[in-house]
């Protein structure tokens, strides 16, 4: 089990390189870097001294060699820094944490919400004798999945808040604002619980186990949740890593539409001005909690289903 | 001079609350607060750095400056300056400052003061582009007495008196100047304005106060003293539909760059729009006038003549946006109307190819030595409305036989390709209130990012720089107008209008001379 760990660590470490390695690469491919971006955009700027802009490009050491600029932040980011926001002249650990209050609040509620909804709208797809609901429930997920975030944010707050003026369309006061954004936000995360957790469960009601417990006079809601249910779920963590990847992408979308504060906001805003040490510290901080979240799925699992064991670094899967 | 007896209509400021609600409109009345939502974020809160308009309308509240500019008129007059003095040619600018101004950190408005901000803008450098233009050439500035400053420049620069206008040069206090520029950006600057900064929250909001004891406001405002809101917060909402859905449901006040796709959802509710043409130089076509091809007066007049302006601005832009009728837009100080030179004629563009050698292919297409009309057109998308007007433009220029290729690029590199001369013509626009833009944009003596060649047009251009008479500066503007539309050294095609949605409680919301807002004489009722 010892082992197994160090692998699974040492992969997570190879995971967060390249993925710093990666983003380094295609922002030094973009044309342009901060400097030119904040020397603005007007038919003006042709004004600006050449020689004014290089003495800032050297102050951030944009003037460097490509890998010399590498193995410096790559040094400095192996010690936890990430350096200062090149628009704000802030650290970038402490812009992250500032932003990471509000988007943990929205993407917590986001899964809660995802998991209840989803989760509940599998069991009662699956459990129902109707036909035509079952049909109807079922084509949900898909729809859930394919539509895009920002037209149902902005769905949503037509509806709940210009016209009903239950919720307010923008900013983070308080959790009346956080109604609206994580809503949003459960749709393609809980399409995904759904269209996962249903798949799972008609297999499971067809298994052997299930004849076994309605041949010894089990209810249909005893064997749909204490038995199906159970076995199902276990396919359904594995989409676990995939749902915080979708979580933090959609963050994106979802505080921008609803002016929220958080690290989707944060990435926006670092992408349009090029502030290459920003997106440097989100895209790594993504990737953590990425691979975090899968390794822990990966470590969670023998303890739900001890037919999964774990012995010297191999997983023996059987879902 | 001081004429600061403005507004007689004077009613007494504090705790007026006792009304009932929506009772005489008519009345303008102390307290509330106004929430206004802006599309964007500069990522920085002090007005010299700054040149979004959707952070100049916070800012421009915090800050006071030398002098004010009467939209109307484009006249200079007074504000923190009671008076002041401009040599014969136009290098040395005397200022007599108002005594009794503060600051909210306690410190007085002096001489010093003055100096500590004009010598400390020109080291922002890049990172104040704006601020630092309208001071370049800056020779020094002293002190004469406590509350008599003088600038002097190298060359004549006449600009500077209204550059003392902006927001750009708007007056920090001695300790707000000393902070490092990413200090200030952050934590924002300390001013003598009708408005003090509370708070701000990046990409989030900027809150402020009503500066209590104010008492030194613009001689254009009507009311003296203090502002009428308490308080002033500028949310940011980067959605134009949430915008627009929230000051339509109550929930702002007030909101910014409103498209011309939102205009019929805002008309006939609780809403009005405002709208005002941004004075500088009108959005067009920048050409690269060393081109080989572009060097033939005949091909860039048919470039004019090639366009129908009037379609471009009612197909793309919000109700009432007017077509160029110079370089200079028609709220710009010493405009001329230029419009016959500026009409559409497509015949007239057909011909003035043909007289240049350029004949018209079997595809449409015109050639020359076997060498087909291609130009490109390098584009920004810092504008929803550059797309839309760029594909009409291609239209309307495919017309006359001259293939157009767009050819977008990141915002980012904006300043590198115009410096670089890497375009054939390049999309854009300036906003300044001061003709002087044009010597910035077009003489050869400066960048000459457009690669003009050397003409009467730079003499025409110093001179304006160095007319401190009105009647004067206005008839040497005008040539210039006329040189550069007749020489077809620029494109004029659209002007840029700022247009606010607010709503029909909020009164007295006024646009400045450079299309922004001052909201000291604004009240809600």
């Amino acid at each position: 089990m010892g082992r197994y760990v160090l692998k699974r660590l040492a992969q997570a470490v190879g995971v967060l390189w390249a993925a710093y390695t990666v983003s380094f690469l295609v922002l030094d491919f973009l044309p342009g870097d901060p400097v030119t971006a904040m020397a603005g955009a007007g038919m003006d700027s042709g004004q600006v001294d050449p020689a004014q802009v290089e003495a800032l490009r050297h102050e951030y050491g944009f003037d460097k060699p490509v890998l010399a600029q590498y193995a410096d932040y790559l040094g400095r980011a192996v010690r936890g820094d990430f350096g200062d926001a090149v628009s704000t002249g802030r650290p970038v650990t402490a812009t992250l944490g500032d932003a990471l209050p509000q988007t943990l609040q929205l993407t917590v509620t986001a899964l809660l919400l995802a998991v209840v909804l989803g989760g509940g709208l599998a069991v009662v797809a699956t459990y129902t004798a109707r036909r035509w609901l079952r049909q109807l429930l079922l084509s949900l997920p898909p729809l859930g999945v394919s539509v895009p975030t920002f037209w149902v944010g902005l769905l949503l707050v037509d509806a709940f808040s210009f016209r009903l003026h239950w919720f307010p369309a923008f900013g983070n006061d308080g959790p009346r604002g956080l109604v609206l954004p994580a809503l949003t936000l459960a749709v393609p995360t809980g399409a995904l619980v759904a269209q996962v957790l249903a798949k799972s469960l008609l297999t499971a009601l067809d298994q052997a186990y299930v004849e076994t417990a309605r041949a010894k006079g089990a209810g249909r809601w005893r064997i749909h949740l204490r038995h199906a249910l159970r076995n199902a779920s276990l396919p359904a963590l594995t989409v676990v890593g995939l749902l915080v990847g979708q979580l933090v992408a959609g963050s994106v979308v979802v505080e921008t539409v609803f002016s929220r504060d958080g690290l989707g906001r944060v990435t926006a805003a670092a992408v349009t001005s090029q502030d290459i040490p920003v997106v440097q510290g989100v895209v790594v901080f993504g990737a953590l909690i990425f691979v975090a979240a899968n390794l822990l799925v990966d470590l969670v699992y023998p303890l739900l289903d001890p037919r999964i064991v774990v012995a010297s670094g191999r997983r023996a899967s059987t879902v | 001079m001081a004429a600061l007896l403005a507004g007689g209509v004077l009613l007494t400021a504090c705790g007026s609350g006792g009304d009932g609600p929506g009772g005489g409109g008519g009345r303008a009345k102390s307290g509330g607060t106004l929430t206004f939502a802006v599309g964007s974020d500069a990522g920085c809160v002090d007005p010299h750095q700054v040149g979004s308009n959707d952070t100049i309308y916070s800012l421009r509240q915090v800050v006071d400056s030398l002098t004010d500019q009467d939209p109307k008129t484009g006249k200079i007059v007074p504000w923190l300056a009671k008076s002041w003095d401009i040599n014969a040619d136009a290098t040395e600018f005397t200022f007599h400052l108002r005594p009794g101004v503060t600051f909210s950190d306690g410190s007085e408005l002096t001489a010093q003061v003055v100096k500590d901000n004009f010598d400390a803008v020109p080291e922002l450098g890049a990172l104040g582009t704006l601020a630092q233009g309208y001071l370049s050439g800056v020779k020094s500035t002293r002190v004469v007495d406590p509350l008599t400053v003088k600038v002097t420049f190298e060359k004549p620069n006449a600009q500077f008196i209204q550059a003392t206008s902006t927001h750009s040069l708007g007056i920090e206090s001695s300790a707000s100047v000393r902070r490092t520029p990413q200090q200030k950006c952050s934590e924002g600057v300390i001013g003598s304005g009708p408005f003090v900064l509370k708070q701000y929250v990046q990409n989030q909001s900027i809150t402020l106060a009503k500066r209590t004891g104010y008492d030194w406001g613009s001689s254009l405002w009507s009311k003296q003293g203090e502002a009428y809101l308490d308080k002033l917060v500028f949310k940011v909402v980067p959605e134009a539909g949430v915008r627009t859905g929230s000051l339509q449901s109550g929930q702002v006040d007030a909101i910014s760059s409103v498209a011309k796709a939102d205009e019929a959802a805002l008309k006939g509710g609780q809403a009005t729009l405002q709208s005002r043409a941004n004075p500088g130089v009108v959005f067009g076509l920048g050409i690269n006038n060393a081109l080989p091809v572009l060097k033939d007066t005949k091909v860039r007049q048919a470039l004019v003549s090639a366009l129908d302006r009037q379609q471009i601005a009612d197909t793309v832009y919000p109700s009432g946006t007017r077509p160029a009728t110079s370089v200079l837009s028609h709220t710009t100080p010493v405009h001329t109307d230029l419009s016959p030179d500026l009409a559409h004629d497509a015949a007239k563009a057909k011909s003035l190819l043909d007289a240049a050698g350029w004949k018209a292919g079997g595809d449409g297409i015109r050639a020359k030595d076997g060498k087909k009309l291609r130009l490109a057109i390098s584009w920004f998308p810092n504008a929803a409305t550059n797309q839309p007007t760029l594909e009409l433009v291609q239209q309307q220029l495919k017309a006359v036989g001259i293939d157009v290729v767009l050819k977008q690029l990141q915002v980012s590199q904006f300043t590198a390709t115009l410096q670089e001369g890497q375009f054939d013509l390049i999309w854009g626009n300036v906003t300044r209130a001061d003709p002087d833009i044009l010597r910035n944009s077009f003489s050869t003596e400066l960048a000459n990012v457009y690669q003009l060649p050397p003409s009467p047009l730079d003499d025409v251009l110093a001179r304006q720089a160095a007319a401190t008479d009105v009647a004067e500066r206005r008839q040497l503007v005008g040539e210039a107008q006329k040189l550069l539309v007749r020489n077809a050294y620029y494109v004029p095609v659209v002007e840029l209008q700022t247009q606010l949605g607010v709503s029909t409680k909020v009164h007295d919301l006024d646009f400045d001379s450079g299309s922004r807002i001052h909201l000291h004489d604004t009240w809600i009722g």
